[in-house]
């Protein structure tokens, strides 16, 4: 166990498995000579030379067609896309041919390949770079979509994701790269579509994902320290699938739910969520679930509009409180 | 501005033909060709009955037995001659109309007919045949045909891929990132062009200012165009290019200038927009005819030969019909075979819930 960032589990992860797997090779703008634009892939072009960490033109439909070919042959690309808003360039070679060709092929092709790529606002990259459309990737099936929150998620999810025989779309968060925690040394593989309960607690369940589960525990804890709220905090770890019942079953403890999201409100992940629990534990509510999510307009430039615009601890402990204070929960 | 119009090209030199439409041989120093009168004979059976196939589908698409069917008539040629041009080790990614190399692959007619009776996505294994399933999305596959030369390249096989497309696709940002990857990476990859004149009712002069296969020297890689509906020039050119792809020297565009004489699919009625002269411009230079013109008139085979064929394309007709009327209907439950290769919980989810709502119709007396 080490405590490392985010950034270097990714990067160490990337290695491990160059190493272990030669049909795995790396693909993306700017990710040999430069290192990636977060430097995920610093060292590797070095180590493992240009047929195998491959930088290309800029062309994201381009490289993520490739590499579904690649697939499609027997190798194992990971593709590096700057950030999740160019992957909207890619669209219709991930939605279209990455997540239907093993159906459409009858089973006989598989597309073993994984789209890495950051999302996420708060670093004043205004409104084209700084969305979270990982809900847009979650809604399609033959895809699988995960949302690693911590450095330990980070590298468990990355080696599953590599090894998996089907299309994922990998989704990092920019504020998260610079974050530390512990993780296992060696062979380390999460299970994709498994949430995690971070924090145990019995008054109400924090739904979250990627950054805003890092938030969410950060509150939880607090709540526990200064008031004595025992709030379950629930990480999903994976959009697609989603371990309903993880979801259902700590909400059925706790009798109160809130989803804390940095995407858009409407048609968020939040609102299967909620779905998720009204279907599978509606008798066990005592409050209606709430949700915390960004406001719904394109991501503003300005620091402080920016902040203004997105969800953060503040904002999910008002809607916490009142959640309890609905239902006459003493604090 | 001076525009190049397409039809002045297809008489220009740049233009390989080594049959001419009245069946007279063509020597070309760049793209010879050593061939036996039984090898064009051989030619000539895949172009007849191909185009046996192509209107017995047509006839069961137009009898309600087939939702749609992309008729391949007036592109017998390029297919044919590409695809007999191809080495076993060689990987194929079609469109929708790649019913003559599916021949040239070795796959059964019939099996085509499955996608387009909607009983499956395509009934042949693309591995088996190294014949990847049809792609409808226009351009697409170039991308994915690039990705697999890349990976070939990467695996020291010493085979190539060649991947078709049409006019219309040329303008796709797909097949253009395509061009620039194949070129970037040296891809052995062969861009197969069907320029069949019409994108459904669109004609290449909106695609394109220049001749399409100009647009090969901007990305920096050889184009040619040839007589598409000449078989055997496109079975020399093709096996250059091939060639070329397999010795390391990268990508290569040849553009088969031909005519859809049909319809773009049997949604279609292309007298809606264009004029019937064409057409019969076109029937002059008939892919089929010239090869037959060919032959008799060398002596290299006589009617006995082609009632042959056409009896054997009789037999072939029936057989595929026979066998798209009792090609079996899928089961409602298979839908949740195969979103996954490695399967998913959502999905074995609603596979139970499905069968249950199933089984509660079968309870009320079956549906």
């Amino acid at each position: 166990m080490a405590v490392i960032t985010y950034r270097q589990a990714l990067h160490d992860t990337l290695r491990s498995e160059l190493i272990r797997d030669p049909n795995v090779f790396l693909m993306g703008e700017e990710i040999g000579v430069f290192e990636g634009s977060y430097k995920i892939t610093a060292g590797l072009l070095t180590e493992f030379g240009p047929e195998r960490v491959r930088d290309t033109p800029i062309a994201e439909e381009g490289f993520v067609g490739a590499a579904i070919g690649a697939a499609m042959l027997g190798l194992r690309p990971v593709v590096e896309i700057m950030t999740i808003n160019f992957s909207i360039l890619a669209m219709d070679q991930i939605v279209n041919h990455a997540a239907k060709i093993h159906a459409m092929f009858g089973g006989q092709s598989k597309v073993p390949m994984v789209i890495r790529t950051p999302g996420g606002g708060g670093q004043q990259l205004a409104a084209t770079h700084s969305q979270n459309i990982e809900v847009w990737y979650a809604h399609v099936p033959g895809l699988k979509v995960v949302v690693p929150a911590t450095p330990a998620d980070a590298k468990g999810l990355l080696a599953a994701s590599i090894r998996d025989d089907d299309p994922v779309m990998f989704i990092e968060n920019l504020a998260l790269y610079n974050t530390k925690g512990n993780v296992p040394d060696g062979d380390y593989v999460t299970e994709i579509g498994k949430a995690a309960v971070t924090k145990e607690g019995t008054d109400i369940t924090i739904v979250s994902y990627s950054r805003m589960a890092a938030v969410a525990l950060d509150v939880a804890k607090r709540l526990q320290d200064d008031e004595g709220v025992s709030a379950e905090v629930v990480d999903l770890r994976s959009l697609r699938p989603l371990d309903r019942a993880t979801i259902v079953n700590s909400v059925k403890k706790t009798g109160r739910a809130v989803v804390l999201e940095e995407d858009w409100l409407s048609y968020g992940v939040g609102a299967e969520i909620a779905a998720t629990i009204q279907e599978g534990a509606f008798d066990y509510l005592d409050a209606p679930v709430r949700r915390v999510a960004a406001a719904e307009v394109p991501l503003p430039y300005a620091k402080p509009l920016e902040l203004a615009a997105l969800p953060d601890a503040t904002a999910l402990v008002k809607v916490i409180h009142e959640t309890l204070d609905a239902t006459r929960f003493r604090r | 501005m001076v525009a190049v119009s397409s039809m002045d090209v297809a008489t220009s030199s740049e233009f390989v033909q080594l049959l001419t439409p009245e069946g007279q041989r063509l020597e070309n120093p760049e793209y010879p060709l050593e061939i036996t009168p039984e090898e064009v004979r051989a030619l000539y059976r895949d172009l007849a009955l191909v185009r046996r196939f192509d209107v017995e589908a047509t006839a069961l698409q137009r009898q309600g037995e087939l939702g749609i069917w992309a008729q391949l008539l007036g592109q017998e040629a390029a297919q044919i001659g590409s695809g007999r041009a191809l080495a076993p080790g060689d990987m194929v990614f079609p469109t929708y109309r790649e019913h003559g190399v599916a021949w040239c692959r070795g796959i059964p007619p019939e099996k085509l007919l499955e996608l387009f009776r909607g009983v499956n996505f395509g009934g042949w294994d693309p591995g088996r045949h190294n014949f990847s399933l049809y792609t409808i999305v226009i351009g697409a596959q170039t991308l994915h045909a690039t990705g697999y030369a890349m990976g070939m390249q990467r695996d020291g096989a010493e085979d190539a891929v060649i991947v078709y497309f049409g006019d219309g696709a040329s303008s796709e940002g797909d097949v253009n990132e395509a061009f620039i990857f194949a070129a970037s990476y040296n891809a052995p990859v062969v861009f197969f062009l069907q320029n069949n004149q019409w994108a459904i009712s669109v004609p290449e002069e909106r695609q394109s200012r220049i001749p399409l296969f100009q647009r090969a020297h901007g990305f920096g890689f050889p184009g040619v165009r040839v007589d598409g509906n000449d078989v055997l020039a496109c079975l020399a050119v093709t096996r250059k290019a091939l060639q070329h792809a397999r010795e390391g020297q990268g990508p290569f565009l040849i553009e088969a200038f031909t005519y859809r004489m049909g319809a773009h699919t049997t949604s279609d009625d292309p007298t809606r927009y264009r004029l019937a002269s064409e057409l019969e411009t076109w029937k002059l230079r008939d892919p089929i005819e010239r090869v037959k013109a060919y032959l008799s008139r060398g002596g290299f085979a006589d009617s006995s030969f082609f009632d042959s064929v056409e009896s054997e394309g009789d037999e072939l007709a029936a057989r595929v019909r026979a066998a798209c009327l009792s090609m079996p209907e899928p089961k409602p439950i298979d839908i949740f075979d195969q979103p996954y290769a490695g399967g998913s919980p959502l999905v074995d989810e609603e596979r139970a819930t499905f069968e249950h709502y199933q089984a509660g119709f079968a309870e009320e007396g079956g549906r």
